[in-house]
């Protein structure tokens, strides 16, 4: 629980800082850095445990029959990178705070940043893959957000769209890999997943499981060739690059290699795909790194270099190069994210980040070079800081690597990284803040405030003191993670800065040595790298993303050719063969159920809807008349609702009916009544043949299904439950609000969404082209000298309380006789309706109390609430309950939490319907630019005026 | 002659009348083939749950049988959905006439727009809250 609480206070975060939107950037930055800390806190409260070999967890089914479970837990793994995630996110929101500049939105940037927090977290706690998947894609998208946050920027843009395609593309394979993965191991928990070890090795699945869990992991950690993204990214505000680019979202696909090491390294398949890829993005990142004029660029490329290096130290396989691992995740975290912060503190205080017109910046900036050098040293390889220590050991895990019986490769690859990481190191450190002090700053340098120096210095600080002390610090960490990663007690390792005069040593010095030799020539090296053909990613990039966009241009042309009635015919057509060849497939048996007599008004019936089918057709281009056609089969298939057992259907075919006529006819108002050109006689033919194939077609289908007798329907179940499950006796009704009341929810959401679509097409249709078309508008009708005819208006205010009676009383008796929610809902609406039609829309609209939106939104907040309102007991969402009670006069009275959602559905109907059609009439009436009724019964208002119409 | 002929009959009526109407080039006459579309396709999903009469899903014990409710339950809902759906069109249809000046569903004939009008871009309308 506490861990699931944990996962969930990032969220919360991202919440409280967007509801908090108009408060000040203090209150949201303590908003999101009190989110931070309370879930930091939480995660040190069960470090010690954790620690001391207790996993804590927790469990709650999900999706029970897709194998997906809620469920998370912490071992020292997981625990040491919610540590990472959640201490250094303090530290960026802190200087996020400070950074960010006052035109930059704060809330939506810590919005982003919780989010992506919540996400990260995640990752690292997950237990179950699925629910990991759905994490690690979640990174992806806070990560486009982020990345693009200065969405004015083209290079945010594109960096974002780059990061977005590659990381989610390799998202996907990942998806793939470990579905396979669950599917080998028999489970999609880890903590199953991880004791299948032997099971998933021995599978012929193996191979693919690997490959493409290798491509989502090295998408994600950008390793080489899919490491151009990272740089791109940089266009991200510089406390998104310090977190998610060098400390977090970037280690992901380490994490993951790290968490499956036990059931997935140890095979020569692994090795050379993990080993290789890891030294060659090792090698290709520092060299890049070093000849990068923008400081961003170059510790971009330094990362990418050693997010190579810890992949190729998971892919030597061995515990102790696990170790290793672990160590310098821990190490690179603080020096890198440091380095990043006081990119940005350059880039901030002096306004350039390029390196070569930086320099000199040491007296004018104490405290930023303070951090510059040691994180920098660091990063360089060079006692007595952390990331000498992590990097010896790395050098002595690589001579002992033989990589295709050549006992030099690796070593010499390795020694030749550590020089380039040397030589950019140095650079970074000698080339902005030393030499000569310069006069063109663009702006006069000075060292920031307290808030953008310290959570760097803080970093800087944990470097040094890692450095000295290793053992007493982090070796209490590196233990027990590394036991989780290996899965076994971890070999001896001693944590300390003096190993004696190992290989590595030397290998150390030399790299060192040589880093400040090419330094000191970079001027040649420049000139030598300059003839070095690189191939430029995003070019290539750009060439893939171009011919996917082409292909799928090609696809959609083809398919969609612009004109509906060509892209109708394929999909008739279409569907027609499909459904013949389904046919072929599965065969029919005989008839089996014997079918019912039709009486002579049955025939009658059918004969009076052909007729109406073929007279709207012939008719279709005379409008009018096509309507009043229209209606007659409407009214048909409503008394065949009646006669064939289907009560409330025929109630609500007859409402509905009422609505659509109302609505077609102010619609036609508007819409030209002269008709196109009728198309060619051989179109018609060629049309009136499809349609009478598909016609034949499913009237055939529909008769094979009719007079086949059903194969054990759940109906029985739904007849059976109706009464002691739902409380009611009408079945339709009992399962619209509860046996499917999920369904119902959905329908009512989506009426509502037609509502206000229609609302906002009509409301913008005043403006523009549509409006001085509107305003051109000329009624084509012969229009009625009277225009509210007094025996109308008469009628429907006397009719309007008793159709609400009417309305209300289907709505009580819903649950057990025809009736219910909608058909109240279409009453009402048709009662107010009539108001508008008899008094005018403007009449009518002053006098309603309500919003519609309102009324949709009510209607669906309702609903909502009396699902939720289950929850509280325990229940499922929507189960409804009921309860008798005895009303003195009334009697007996049935209470259930069903009849609040058949509310909600009422007023959701209601509210839909009156918007698209109020809107429509209000529309109308702009149009005809009538004048309002002021008085009660003022059936014309031009009258009084002595201008008759 | 059955009624099952009968309703099956009638279905591939209303289907081919509106698969032509669809396919047919004014706006209009889509909308009135959609709606009778719905019918149609509302029609043969409540006949899924085979025909009965006198059998309404009002649960009664002494009742000597039942017709499905489900398909019922089913239909009704997308009864009101397709009045929505028709709503939706058809405004469409108008926005679109309003926009270009033609009710072609290809577009064809479009008409340049009144030019002497004088709607204003942003009429001065209370929002709506």
């Amino acid at each position: 629980m506490i861990l699931l609480l944990t996962c969930m206070l990032p969220f919360l975060g991202a919440l409280a800082v967007a509801l908090a939107a108009r408060t000040g950037r203090n209150t949201q930055a303590i908003l999101a850095g009190a989110a931070t800390s309370a879930a930091l806190v939480l995660i040190l409260l069960q470090a010690p445990q954790v620690l001391a070999g207790t996993t804590s967890a927790f469990a709650m089914p999900w999706v029970p029959a897709l194998g997906l479970e809620a469920s998370l837990f912490m071992d020292p793994l997981g625990l040491m990178f919610a540590g990472l995630i959640l201490g250094i996110g303090i530290l960026i929101i802190t200087y996020a705070r400070f950074y960010l500049a006052a035109e930059d939105s704060m809330p939506r940037f810590l919005t982003f940043l919780m989010l992506f927090q919540g996400a990260m977290l995640g990752i690292v706690l997950s237990d179950n893959v699925l629910l990991l998947l759905i994490f690690w894609e979640l990174t992806s998208l806070s990560s486009f957000l982020l990345i693009g946050f200065w969405s004015h920027k083209a290079e945010g843009r594109q960096g974002a769209r780059m990061a977005l395609a590659v990381t989610g593309g390799g998202g996907l394979a990942l998806i793939a890999g470990l579905l396979i993965l669950g599917r080998v191991a028999g489970s999609y928990n880890l903590t199953d997943i991880l004791l299948a070890g032997l099971v998933i090795q021995g599978s012929p699945l193996y191979t693919p499981a690997l490959v493409l869990i290798l491509v989502g992991c090295f998408a994600k950690s950008a390793q080489f060739p899919f490491h151009f993204w990272l740089p791109r990214a940089m266009a991200a505000p510089t406390p998104v690059s310090a977190y998610l680019h060098s400390a977090t979202m970037v280690k992901a696909g380490v994490f993951l290699l790290a968490r499956l090491w036990p059931v997935l390294s140890g095979t020569e398949l692994w090795f050379y795909l993990v080993a290789t890829t890891g030294m060659v993005t090792m090698f290709v990142g520092a060299a890049i790194a070093l000849f990068k004029d923008d400081l961003k660029a170059l510790l971009a490329y330094s990362t990418v270099s050693h997010l190579g290096l810890l992949t190729m130290l998971l892919g030597f396989g061995t515990p102790m190069a696990a170790v290793v691992a672990v160590f310098h995740i821990l190490n690179h975290a603080t020096f890198k994210a440091a380095l990043f912060m006081n990119a940005g503190i350059v880039d901030h205080e002096v306004g350039t980040r390029d390196v070569r017109r930086l320099g000199g910046l040491v007296h004018l900036m104490p405290i930023a070079t303070t951090i510059a050098v040691v994180a920098g040293l660091s990063m360089a390889g060079l006692p007595p800081f952390n990331g000498f220590i992590s990097k010896e050991m790395m050098l002595e895990e690589a001579g002992r690597t033989v990589w295709a019986e050549l006992t030099w490769l690796i070593p010499l690859v390795a020694t030749l990284a550590a020089l380039l990481s040397a030589a950019y190191s140095f650079r970074y450190v000698s080339h902005v803040f030393f030499g000569p002090r310069r006069h063109d700053y663009p702006r006069a340098p000075h060292d920031p405030g307290a808030g953008l120096w310290g959570p760097p210095a803080v970093l800087a600080a944990l470097v040094v003191l890692i450095g000295f002390f290793p053992a007493t610090i982090a070796g209490p960490l590196v233990q027990p993670v590394a036991a989780a990663v290996i899965g076994a007690e971890p070999p001896y390792f001693a944590l300390k800065m003096w190993h004696g005069f190992t290989p590595a040593l030397f290998m150390s010095v030399l790299a060192v040595a040589g880093g400040a030799a090419v330094l000191w020539r970079h001027g040649e090296a420049v000139r030598m790298w300059q003839r070095v053909p690189v191939p430029d990613a995003k070019r290539a990039f750009d060439a893939v993303v171009a011919a996917l966009v082409g292909a799928s241009r090609v696809v959609t042309d083809t398919l969609h050719t612009g004109t509906l009635q060509r892209s109708l015919f394929v999909l008739f057509a279409a569907t027609f063969l499909l459904a013949v060849e389904g046919l072929s497939v599965g065969g029919l048996g005989g008839a089996t159920r014997a079918g019912i007599p039709a009486s002579g008004v049955a025939v009658a019936a059918w004969l009076a809807l052909v007729a109406g089918a073929v007279a709207v057709v012939v008719s279709a281009r005379q409008r009018f008349l096509a309507l009043i056609y229209i209606s007659v089969i409407g009214l048909i298939v409503s008394l065949g609702f009646v006669y064939l057992s289907a009560p409330d259907l025929a109630l609500t075919q007859i409402s509905v009916e009422v609505v659509t006529i109302l609505l077609l006819l102010l619609a036609l108002n508007l819409l030209p009544k002269t008709p196109q050109p009728t198309s060619s006689r051989l179109r018609r033919a060629r049309d009136a043949v499809l349609a009478g194939i598909v016609g034949a077609g499913v009237g055939w289908l529909a008769l094979a299904v009719m007079t086949r007798a059903p194969r054990d329907p759940i109906s029985a179940f739904h007849w059976a439950q109706a009464k002691p499950g739902g409380g009611g006796t009408n079945v339709v009704n009992v399962t619209l609000v509860d046996f499917r009341g999920f369904d119902t929810f959905g329908e009512i959401i989506v009426l509502g969404i037609a509502a206000l679509a229609i609302y906002a097409l009509l409301k913008t249709a005043v403006r523009g082209v549509a409006g001085r078309r509107l305003l051109a508008w000329v009624p084509e009708t012969p229009e009625s000298p009277e225009r509210h005819p007094m025996m109308l208006v008469v009628a429907s205010r006397l009719v309007l309380p008793i159709a609400l009676v009417v309305g209300l009383f289907l709505f009580l008796r819903g649950h057990n006789l025809p009736g219910g929610g909608f058909i109240a809902g279409l009453v009402f609406s048709i009662a107010l309706l009539v108001q508008f039609m008899a008094s005018g829309y403007a009449w009518a609209d002053a006098r309603k109390r309500l919003e519609r939106h309102t009324l949709i939104a009510g209607g669906v907040l309702v609903a909502a609430a009396t699902g939720l309102g289950s929850l509280a007991f325990g229940a499922p969402f929507l189960t409804s309950t009921f309860e008798y009670i005895t009303w003195p006069l009334v009697g007996q009275f049935e209470l259930a939490s069903a009849l609040l959602f058949d509310v909600g559905v009422s007023l959701a109907v209601v509210g839909a319907v009156l918007l698209a059609l109020g809107q429509l009439a209000n529309l109308m009436q702009r149009a005809a630019r009538l004048e309002v009724d002021a008085e009660p019964m003022d059936i014309d208002p031009t009258r009084g005026a002595g201008a008759v119409r | 002659m059955t009624v099952e002929l009968l309703v099956a009959s009638a279905i591939g009526v209303m289907t081919a009348a509106g698969v032509y109407l669809c396919l047919r080039g004014s706006t209009f006459s889509v909308v009135l083939g959609l709606a009778m579309l719905s019918y149609a396709i509302n029609a043969f999903l409540f006949s899924m749950g085979r025909l009965v009469v006198d059998r309404p899903p009002i649960y009664d014990p002494s009742a000597p049988g039942f017709t499905d409710p489900l398909p019922q339950a089913l239909v009704l809902t997308a009864i009101v959905i397709a009045f929505g759906m028709t709503a939706l069109v058809v405004v469409l249809a108008l926005r679109s006439y309003l926009e270009s000046g033609t009710d072609d569903v290809n577009g064809a004939g479009a008409e340049p727009p009144p030019a002497d009008g004088d709607a204003p871009d942003d009429p001065a309308e209370p929002p709506c809250t």
